[in-house]
């Protein structure tokens, strides 16, 4: 099958540091790849770069076959807006401060994109956006401000304002790292939801080892820029063939491997 | 006798009353060269902070380059240069026209920094959500970034207007008829400069007093959030 999300050979630099080193990474359609790895070895980069927040010094990123660079194409992103404009149309992402919009309710927070950039009625973008609410068990918050919701409620929102547009494939930057730990729950229980639709191709950045575990087709260890090993999250987390995986797994789990039985 | 209104110099109080309606005639030209030079330097500054914050250069270095040079020379010599230098190449408005555009002007390179302080303090989150949400430019500043910087800048707006409002008197340096002016022609016709004078310095005191209250109240109203404007 042809991979939705291609990366190949990308080299991505802030000043003289190299984020990503020659960094190749696909990700076929409905795939639920999830990033590990110490901070700044470049997972959210990844990210980042897929979304067009940055640009990308070296290699080609491909979306759904779309190249990210035009050719001749000026400025940093080497595109046009429209260009650009045509790759954000497939992706949506999610973020570790939720970023709501706070002047809005929670019910125009999920129409203003779908009427504003897909041209949607406002009813009909406000039905799209009680059957997400919904979905999200939130419905009883619609008229309400992100100011007056928790953080994993905000969460909870911003994850279904991001699929009222429809993507092809949801980034996660950290969705859980932001909250209280009472609250990571009912956040990775709507995440957990969505990694059943089999469309949604969906890359996650996380430390939630455990979940990723559970919710994962494959897992990608990072370490300074490249993935050093990947694979079923099983034998990732299980036997980690990399010495820098065992070293960070024990490091965050704080203990041996997990045992190879999923948890109930 | 001026407009139709008699004076009376039998006391101080009783020539104060009686110059007050030759007064409000300038008053009524004071306040309108300030809601129409306060309008324009609102429209203005914003299309300048948003212009300066293009991303080419060919944009942003000319017009950083203008609003530099504006906010730095005299609002006397641009109303001057505006009313004598002008009309030398075919460019002639009357003096109230005059006077609005050189107050707005001026004004502009203020605001232009108040908006832009205002977008740059919002979060780069904000940004970056509108863009996951393919929102256009113009719909990110539209939709998302000028309604949350609202309740930021109103403040500092409001500061701008008052002093703009006692700048007024500057254009009766080119024969506009404000509250000045009138004050200094009742002082020529009947000596008496003390009381129009005075009466003028009361009038605008108690102005910039109800302006700034206004603005006080404006500013405890608006939600902290931001104000959508759709």
């Amino acid at each position: 099958m042809t991979p939705i999300v291609r990366f190949r050979s990308v080299i991505k630099r802030f000043g003289p540091l190299e984020v990503l080193r020659d960094f190749d990474f696909s990700v076929r359609p409905g795939e639920k790849v999830t990033l590990i790895g110490p901070s700044g070895s470049g997972k959210s980069t990844v990210l980042r770069i897929l979304m067009t927040l940055e640009p990308f010094q070296e290699g080609s990123v491909e979306i759904d076959g779309l190249s990210y660079h035009e050719p001749g194409g000026k400025g940093p992103f080497r595109a046009r807006d429209r260009h650009l404009r045509q790759i954000r149309s497939r992706i949506g992402m999610v973020f570790q401060s939720f970023n709501l919009f706070p002047h809005m309710t929670v019910l125009r927070n999920l129409t203003e994109a779908p009427v504003a950039v897909l041209g949607l009625k406002r009813a009909e973008a406000e039905e799209r956006a009680m059957g997400l609410l919904a979905m999200v068990g939130l419905t009883e918050k619609s008229h309400a401000y992100p100011g007056q919701l928790s953080g994993g409620q905000q969460q909870r929102v911003a994850i279904a304002r991001a699929l009222a547009m429809r993507p092809r494939v949801l980034l996660f930057d950290e969705p859980t790292s932001a909250l209280d730990p009472q609250l990571v729950g009912e956040v990775l229980n709507v995440i957990r939801g969505l990694a059943h639709e089999h469309d949604l191709t969906m890359i996650l950045v996380t430390h939630e080892m455990r979940f990723a575990r559970e919710v994962s087709d494959r897992v990608c260890f990072f370490d300074r820029g490249r993935i050093v090993e990947e694979g079923e999250p099983g034998q990732i987390f299980s036997a980690p063939a990399h010495a820098r995986t065992r070293e960070f797994l024990q490091a965050v789990l704080g203990e041996a491997p997990l045992p190879v039985a999923a948890p109930a | 006798m001026m407009y139709g209104h008699a004076w009376d110099l039998s006391t101080p109080l009783s020539f104060a009353l009686s110059i007050l309606p030759i007064l409000a005639i300038g008053l009524v030209v004071t306040l309108e060269a300030t809601a129409a030079g306060f309008l324009l330097a609102l429209v203005l500054g914003l299309a300048f902070a948003l212009l300066r914050r293009a991303r080419s250069r060919l944009i942003t270095w000319p017009v950083g380059v203008f609003v530099e040079f504006i906010r730095d020379t005299p609002l006397l010599v641009q109303l001057y240069f505006l009313y004598f230098v002008l009309p030398k190449y075919g460019v002639t408005l009357p003096a109230f026209a005059t006077g609005a555009i050189a107050l707005g002007l001026q004004y502009s390179a203020y605001t232009s920094e108040v908006y832009r302080a205002g977008l740059d303090a919002i979060r780069r989150g904000q940004w970056e959500a509108a863009c996951a949400l393919n929102l256009s430019r113009w719909q990110t500043y539209r939709d998302v970034l000028i309604p949350q910087a609202i309740p930021r800048i109103v403040p500092a707006l409001g500061n701008y207007l008052v002093s703009m409002l006692k700048e007024t008197p500057i254009l009766s340096t080119v024969s506009v008829i404000d509250m000045l002016n009138l004050a200094n022609a009742i002082g020529d016709r009947t000596f008496q400069y003390l009381v129009p004078l005075s009466m003028v310095g009361v009038i605008f005191l108690i102005l910039t007093l109800i302006f700034s209250a206004g603005i006080r109240a404006v500013e405890l109203a608006l939600p902290r959030a931001g104000i959508p404007l759709r």
